[in-house]
């Protein structure tokens, strides 16, 4: 039997023995994986509005849904753990930290963005946040998330690299190229497939052959667990696991994250791949931000505290939204910079 | 209190109007911000609109069904709840419709504002007085092979966060040797044999740098590195501008480059204008033992992704090469190998051997070449052609690759760019055919090219042949 549907089985063990235990998570920590997930709903919510005016350009994929995945595995973490991601990503940088204002700032093609106006939706980094991008071509953060862990097993240090990418992503070649060098030099990364359902129009029941993707590196003996998505109680549960073994060394770790997205793949989408009642249904039954809300008020907390949250976080989105748009656009010099890093004295030394 | 307007939204910055295909809420309805009040379509896609804030529904000012309804029109009113609201974005009179693509004639004219702009091509004009090389002292012979791995070694040394990962760096001492006695004095941990995986170490390695390691990848030749090419590229050349300055990727791709002997076409190709071509890259191409070691060296060091061509067959040729500890070459600087007055040689890599061939066989028919190794080819030291050219008033390229698009072809457009006038002949590129390499060995000589095809193109240029 391989180590990764071992660990899978003792999870699942785990969860049974749990039954219906209050979850394992404070209030205080709901509260904030609560505001966290809102945050990003807002700024999505914003980010479609000004993209429907016209204000941002080009491609725009947006997180509708999949809050609770990036908001849990977050929780997890320490500073100097790092996180790289694919195109769809303005959720994992307001998860890192990184200022609404420099995201949406970014979407306008402003100088006041994270890249200076220059990267766009698809391509922002904070190395402060240890957010590493924000990549357009499906699959490549993951061999770079790959190097990133590759970059803490040499600096023998204990950070672990969350390396996300979709279920159609998954299919991309480089992805099993970086499955077997990661367990062949046990590097501390965590693959995280947020398989929600969809690669763009295509459903994953019509793209990949395996059933079970949290099983797909189980031939390099990478352990994978199945997790419900749209719970940030369970993200952050199965998370901590795969920090975990990371952590200590024993080398990577592959979480199945079922997820939804409520929006289309970009802002232009046919739609005509699911129906709209599958799509009422998820958001009716399983939204991550209802549900926290629910269990929230069960551990009693009010309304009124909730609704505290809410305003702070429709402020912060509102101010984000102005500065996206008073913030001047990059000047022309900008179109020369960065191209290259100018040698400087001592570089290399 | 005011209502805010719901407007008609864009779906792309292309679409100007669309259909307002449905109401999900009808007039008095409350509704959450983020909820789904209408569907609007176009011939191409339908969207959803969400409200902006919560509140109630107060009036609905376009039916559902009606077609042609412009962007940025009001189509409804939300009549807000409590909290403190803005609106949502400037009113719809006065905001300018999406334009964020310039019209054919604003880029045109951008481009050559910007290429005015542009700091370092107008100095490369200047046929100011070359800077002499620096003198390194004494030298001693040595093959490519020994100045690439002492280059690697010395830098290994000096910083530890330095490694050599590849396909048989390690064990196996390097596949054409380059690597031997790393593992022994640097260990498994910075010689790291990998698996045969292109696409994915390479971008291990891209990701390994963007963390602040100074990966050396080696491909065993650069032939495998189209298997890697998006890495390369859209990685390691194009983060640190997306980034606006914040990512760096401080990496050197090397290994032997273009045609080794009779191993056909799939592993005889020369990638120097492939990877020239792209901005985000430098591109080194040594020919001797000093270029190799020196730029290696330089190349390490460099903050930048370096393609470093080397050329398998050079590395068993040996060149004097310094042997002062701090040796080390600056990358953008072309070398002049030969003095001349009569036609200026261009060359990289291996194909500066052809043209110090041909050079010395013009000689004896009197003719003076002057022979420029290019040594780099992003960035181009131009200056140092153009110098020569308005010397000589006469210019021959060099190379092995393909002429389509290729170092001579820009290189001489270049010329005449900055040395028009100073030209007395239309430049000749000397170049490997227009064909993939053929196997049989009286096909693969001519397919490539010779110091008897550079000593015809001289003549031809000097008016002698």
């Amino acid at each position: 039997m391989v180590q990764g549907a071992e660990v899978a089985t003792a999870a699942a063990k785990r969860r049974a023995a749990k039954g219906k235990e209050p979850p394992a998570m404070t209030r205080d920590e709901l509260l904030r994986a609560y505001r966290d997930m809102l945050l990003i709903r807002r700024f999505e919510e914003k980010a479609g509005q000004l993209y429907g005016m016209g204000l941002i350009g080009g491609f725009c994929h947006l997180y509708i849904g999949q809050e609770a995945v990036v908001v849990g595995m977050q929780m997890c973490l320490r500073p100097g753990d790092q996180v790289i991601t694919s195109y769809r990503d303005h959720g994992h940088m307001l998860a890192t930290g990184m200022e609404a204002r420099g995201v949406m700032a970014e979407l306008t093609g402003r100088i006041g963005g994270y890249s200076k106006g220059k990267g766009g939706s698809m391509h922002m980094f904070s190395i402060e946040k240890g957010f590493y991008g924000g990549h357009g071509i499906v699959g490549a953060q993951v061999s770079l998330g790959t190097g990133l862990a590759f970059a803490n097993w040499y600096r023998r240090n204990d950070h672990v690299c969350l390396t996300y990418f979709g279920e159609g992503a998954s299919n991309q070649g480089q992805v099993y190229e970086s499955f077997n060098l990661a367990a062949l030099f046990k590097l501390p990364v965590v693959y995280i497939i947020e398989n929600n359902k969809y690669g763009m129009g295509t459903s994953v029941e019509r793209a990949s052959a395996s059933k079970d993707l949290s099983k797909n590196g189980a031939p390099w003996g990478i352990p994978g667990e199945q997790v419900d998505g749209m719970d940030v109680i369970a993200v952050k549960e199965a998370g901590e696991r795969a920090v975990a073994y990371c952590r200590a060394g024993n080398g990577p770790y592959l979480l199945e994250m079922k997820t939804y997205r409520y929006r289309g793949h970009s802002m232009s989408d046919p739609a005509k791949y699911r129906t709209r009642e599958e799509v009422q249904k998820m958001r009716e039954q399983r939204d991550c931000i209802e549900t926290a809300r629910k269990r929230l008020l069960e551990m009693g907390l009010d309304e009124a505290a909730l609704k505290k949250v809410d305003d702070e976080v429709k402020a912060v989105v509102q101010d984000a939204a102005d500065f996206a748009q008073k913030s001047p656009e990059p000047p022309e010099s900008e179109l020369w910079t960065d191209v290259l890093v100018e040698a400087e004295a001592g570089e290399g030394r | 209190m005011a209502g805010t307007q719901i407007l008609m939204p864009a779906l792309s910055p292309t679409m100007t109007e669309g259909k307002l295909a449905r109401w999900l809420k009808k007039e008095g309805d409350r509704v959450k911000a983020g909820e789904v009040i209408a569907e609007i379509e176009t011939d191409k896609a339908t969207m959803e609109v969400e409200a902006v804030d919560e509140g109630v529904l107060t009036r609905i000012l376009v039916p559902e069904g009606t077609e042609g309804v412009a962007v940025n029109a009001p189509i409804a009113e939300l009549n807000g709840g409590g909290a403190p609201q803005a609106a949502p974005g400037p009113a719809p009179a006065q905001r300018e419709r999406a334009a964020p693509l310039p019209k054919a004639e604003d880029r045109a004219a951008a481009a050559a504002r910007g290429a005015a702009e542009r700091p370092a091509a107008a100095a490369a004009e200047a046929a100011a007085a070359a800077e002499p090389e620096k003198d390194w002292g004494p030298t001693r012979p040595i093959t490519v092979r020994e100045a690439l791995r002492d280059a690697m070694a010395a830098e290994m040394r000096a910083d530890d966060r330095v490694f050599l990962m590849g396909e048989e760096v390690a064990q196996y001492q390097g596949a054409y040797k380059v690597s031997q006695g790393l593992l022994d004095e640097f260990g498994p941990r910075r010689v790291i044999d990998t698996p045969i995986t292109e696409h994915g170490f390479t971008g291990m390695a891209v990701g390994a740098a963007f963390a602040g390691l100074r990966p050396i990848v080696e491909f065993m030749t650069f032939n495998f590195s189209m298997q890697a090419i998006d890495q390369i590229i859209n990685s390691a050349a194009k983060t640190h501008y997306m980034s606006g300055g914040q990512v760096r990727c401080p990496i050197v791709f090397r290994g032997p480059n273009g045609a080794a002997a009779r191993v056909a076409a799939q592993h005889s190709q020369d990638f120097s204008s492939w990877y020239a071509h792209c901005p985000g890259l430098k591109v080194v191409a040594p020919w001797s033992s000093a270029d190799a070691k020196g730029l290696l060296r330089a190349a390490i060091r460099d903050p930048n992704p370096v393609i470093f061509l080397e050329n398998e067959i050079l590395y068993g040729h040996t060149f004097e090469c310094p042997v002062a500890e701090d040796f080390v070459l600056p990358i953008g600087r072309a070398k002049v190998e030969r003095q001349g007055r009569d036609v200026t040689l261009v060359a990289h890599s291996i194909a500066v051997g052809l043209a110090m061939q041909a050079a010395e066989e013009l000689a004896r028919g009197g003719i003076e070449a002057e022979v420029i190794n290019l040594r780099t080819l992003r960035p181009l030291d131009i200056a140092t052609v153009v110098r020569s050219v308005r010397k000589t008033n006469r210019l021959v390229t060099v190379e092995e690759g393909w002429p389509f698009a290729g170092i001579g072809a820009e290189v001489a457009m270049q010329v005449i760019e900055h040395a028009f006038d100073w030209l007395d002949a239309p430049p000749v590129r000397v170049t490997g055919l227009d064909v993939p390499m053929p196997y049989a060995a009286n096909l693969e000589k001519l397919a490539l090219p010779s110091a008897a095809q550079v000593v015809e193109a001289a003549k031809r240029v000097a008016y002698r042949s």
